[in-house]
């Protein structure tokens, strides 16, 4: 008690300079100052620098007629497009490899995690040796492993490899029919969307009903049938409108057809594998978070092993899973980057390759850094707002 | 980045220090002398001035040269290892027309050519080095153009080589194929960031051909891509492929294609706004080709200091009372140690590139002008 009063009384006592308040309010206010002086500082020294050694600056560049070609691009781009169009190329195509290798590397992720605590012995090994060696490689090692050990002792172009439904698998890619799709067509993709729509339907009313009586629904095999057969019905209707531009041998490559090229495939392949790993053991985590407890009252009450997995264990196990998760998928995005050592065009890639034809390298960096921080920050806030429907609900 | 912004701090560090000129200095005591009549709330205000006065401290630092000397050595930017004009050697010495130039320049400098440090640079990385002042000058296959010497802020100090873009694939893979223009559909390896990248994407546009590019960041890439298949196609310099074709697995089976799609003038390159430093790097090649010209060699230059040619005793500050050497910022035997560094330029050429290398290149339109080629220097006098 007589120290509070001591404390209370200090203020008024001490000069001015000697209030806690003031100190505090003074050192947060010099923080910021400093901050911002230290910013401007280095934001006038590259401008003076640059003035100085007679180097281009602003974003004018983008305007620019690119000149150089880009091996794989989502939209169209010719040489004779822009300098902002082929940093979008870049762009769009680490989007496309980190969204599919983020879904990948989720599905062999749960497989495995699930797997690492499988009563089998044989599975649980192999899952804990596939852990173990993706987690411990460097991610480059993994895709230098793909790209030169694996793709690029594939035949060349003349002796590719036959695969069904006219794919062919070469050092050049893998290459498979592109469907063409013919008048009417359009009704197909109404009806699957219709399908899906039913299936939704479908899939609530039977919720509710096993809610209200108890009673259950095979609610499954009805979807099945609704997304596959009203598309396939539709096709029917529509006359067949589907045909398929096979891939051919030309004088130096396979053309026609859609391509998948080596370097694509080797990075989305050991960006999926290498982050699996990782994945694989945060599932683990987060299912043997949940207390065990849970699964002997679910196997009390008499659920089967499935439905104790799918029902208790991993709703409650994905609070702990969702937020490092997220961490993992950041990574992969960033991961990506390291296309620029097998040649696929990304971000890094064609954005360096700006950099270099207009030598304007601190506006290219920034550009790449903004981007790279706008990618991340998405991907956290979806993430997000999965973990907040996730989170634990009080009632 | 971090290279233009640490010069600048170098620069403000090292404020009132005798290397800077008097406009520097004057400005770096005054604010020592008023920071300490600040009290503390002002202490931002002064590191915004500090800030700026540290910028303009830097554009006053001192010369290339001065840098040069004060560490006692030159660092030139070279290729990660293209033959003939530089890579390292099976004791890891650099060698090459590119590596030899710098060791040139360093005999002008110095008076010993070994006093040469070097840097090997990806074609992505070459100019933001020579920039950003890690390197003194980019010695590595670079094509002058005029957007080099503009928009990035260089000088070129004129053309080491001659050369041209052309094409290169596998003979026995592709037996029917003898023609540039029978390429179409092709896939092409090429460097990222080169003006090859550029040349290639006009040539088959202008063509109304299509080709399919795959591009590295680094040489090897490349060469190992080509190596195992990757592409049909190598297209660099003709005299790179000529180079890289050594390196490859079975070079009997491959053929540079006779077209040439483009001008490659190559040569070395210094940052603008050292007139002094462009003018040394500039007269060192100069100083080869007259030496050649005047037929000195690395094994003659002794004798012909006693030469009684009033243009070799000029050549070789040998003149009574020269101040040749001495006006341009070297000693007055610059050209003596220059050529006994290196030899001159013909000797240099074909230690590299030519009769006495692997690659076995004819000098061509690199011989002297005397002898139908294009390379001409300018009196020294």
């Amino acid at each position: 008690m007589a120290s509070q009063e001591i404390l209370r009384e200090e203020p008024s006592r001490g000069s001015f300079v000697n209030d806690p308040k003031v100190r505090s309010l003074f050192f947060q206010a010099l923080v910021v100052v400093l901050l911002v002086a230290g910013v401007w500082w280095i934001a006038q020294n590259v401008i003076a620098n640059l003035t100085r050694l007679h180097i281009a600056s602003g974003f004018g560049f983008l305007k620019g007629r690119a000149g150089f070609d880009i091996s794989e691009s989502a939209i169209a781009y010719s040489s004779d497009s822009t300098y902002g169009r082929a940093i979008l190329v870049g762009l769009i195509n680490t989007v496309i490899v980190a969204v599919v290798g983020i879904i990948t590397a989720t599905i062999i992720g749960f497989i495995i995690g699930i797997g690492r605590l499988s009563h089998n012995w044989l599975i649980r090994k192999i899952c804990t040796v596939y852990v173990e060696v993706f987690r411990n490689i460097p991610p480059l090692l993994v895709i230098f492993f793909w790209y030169s050990g694996v793709l690029a002792v594939l035949p060349p172009p003349r002796d590719s490899i036959h695969l069904p439904f006219g794919s062919f698998l070469n050092q050049r890619g893998f290459y498979f029919p592109r469907a063409l799709w013919g008048d009417g067509s359009w009704l197909i993709f109404v009806a699957l969307l219709v399908g899906i729509a039913m299936a939704w339907f479908v899939a609530r009313k039977a919720h509710q009903r096993q809610m209200a009586t108890g009673q259950q629904f095979p609610v499954f095999w009805t979807s099945t049938a609704l997304i596959v057969g009203l598309p396939l019905l539709a096709y029917a209707l529509s006359g067949f409108p589907l045909s398929f531009d096979y891939p051919k041998q030309s004088t130096f490559n396979l053309t026609g057809g859609f391509q998948v090229s080596p370097e694509f495939l080797s990075l989305y392949l050991a960006l999926s594998c290498y982050t699996a790993a990782f994945i694989a053991e945060i599932v683990r985590a987060g299912i043997r978070g949940v207390s065990k407890g849970q699964t002997e009252a679910a196997a009390a009450v008499g659920l089967r092993s499935g439905s104790i997995l799918r029902l208790v264990v991993v709703p409650q196990a994905m609070r702990i899973i969702i937020p490092p998760l997220t961490s993992q998928y950041l990574n992969l995005t960033k991961n990506s980057s390291l296309a620029i050592a097998i040649g696929y065009p990304d971000l890094t890639a064609t954005a360096g390759t700006v950099l270099n034809q207009t030598g304007q390298a601190v506006e290219g960096v920034l550009i790449m850094m903004a981007v790279y921080l706008v990618l991340s920050l998405v991907t956290s806030a979806v993430m997000n707002l999965v973990n907040a429907r996730m989170a634990l609900v009080e009632r | 980045m971090g290279g233009i912004a640490s010069v600048t701090m170098r620069g403000f560090g090292n404020g009132p220090e005798p290397e800077l000129r008097s406009h520097g200095k004057k400005i770096g005591l005054c604010l020592k002398t008023e920071k300490g009549l600040w009290v503390m709330k002002h202490i931002a205000i002064g590191i915004l001035g500090a800030a700026t006065l540290g910028v303009m401290a830097s554009a006053a630092s001192a010369s290339t040269l001065d840098d040069v000397k004060a560490k006692g050595f030159i660092q030139c930017g070279v290729s990660t290892g293209l033959a003939g004009f530089s890579a390292p050697d099976d004791k890891g010495d650099w060698q090459g027309i590119d590596a030899d130039f710098c060791r040139a320049v360093a005999a002008a400098v110095f008076g010993d050519g070994s006093k040469v440090k070097f840097t090997p640079l990806s074609a992505k990385e070459r100019f933001t080095a020579l920039q950003s002042g890690e390197i003194d000058i980019l010695s590595r296959n670079t094509t002058w153009t005029i957007n080099r010497d503009t928009a990035l802020g260089l000088n070129f100090i004129g053309v080491t080589y001659y050369d041209g873009q052309g094409f290169m694939i596998n003979a026995k893979k592709l037996p029917g194929v003898n023609s540039a223009l029978q390429l179409s559909g092709a896939a092409v390896c090429v460097q990222s960031g080169t003006t090859t990248e550029l040349n290639l994407a006009d040539y088959f546009k202008s063509n109304k051909m299509e080709y399919n590019p795959v591009v590295f960041e680094k040489l090897e890439e490349v060469n190992a891509a080509y190596d195992a298949g990757r592409c049909d196609v190598y297209t660099t310099d003709q005299s790179g492929l000529y180079g890289i074709r050594l390196t490859l697995a079975a070079p009997a089976d491959h053929v540079v294609l006779p077209e040439i799609i483009s001008k490659e003038p190559l040569g070395p390159a210094v940052r603008q706004g050292d007139d002094q430093w462009y003018h040394i790097v500039k007269w060192t090649y100069f100083a080869l080709l007259q030496a050649e010209e005047l037929g000195i060699t690395k094994a003659n230059v002794e004798e012909m200091k006693t030469s009684d040619n009033p243009e070799i005793k000029r050549v070789l500050g040998q003149e009574a009372d020269t101040k040749i050497g001495t006006d341009l910022g070297v000693s007055n035997d610059w050209v003596v140690n220059i050529v006994k560094a290196v030899g001159n330029y013909g000797e240099l050429f074909e230690r590299n590139v030519g009769s006495g290398s692997p690659l076995k290149i004819a000098r061509g339109i690199n011989a002297l002008w005397t002898k139908g080629g294009l390379q001409y220097a300018p009196p020294i006098r």
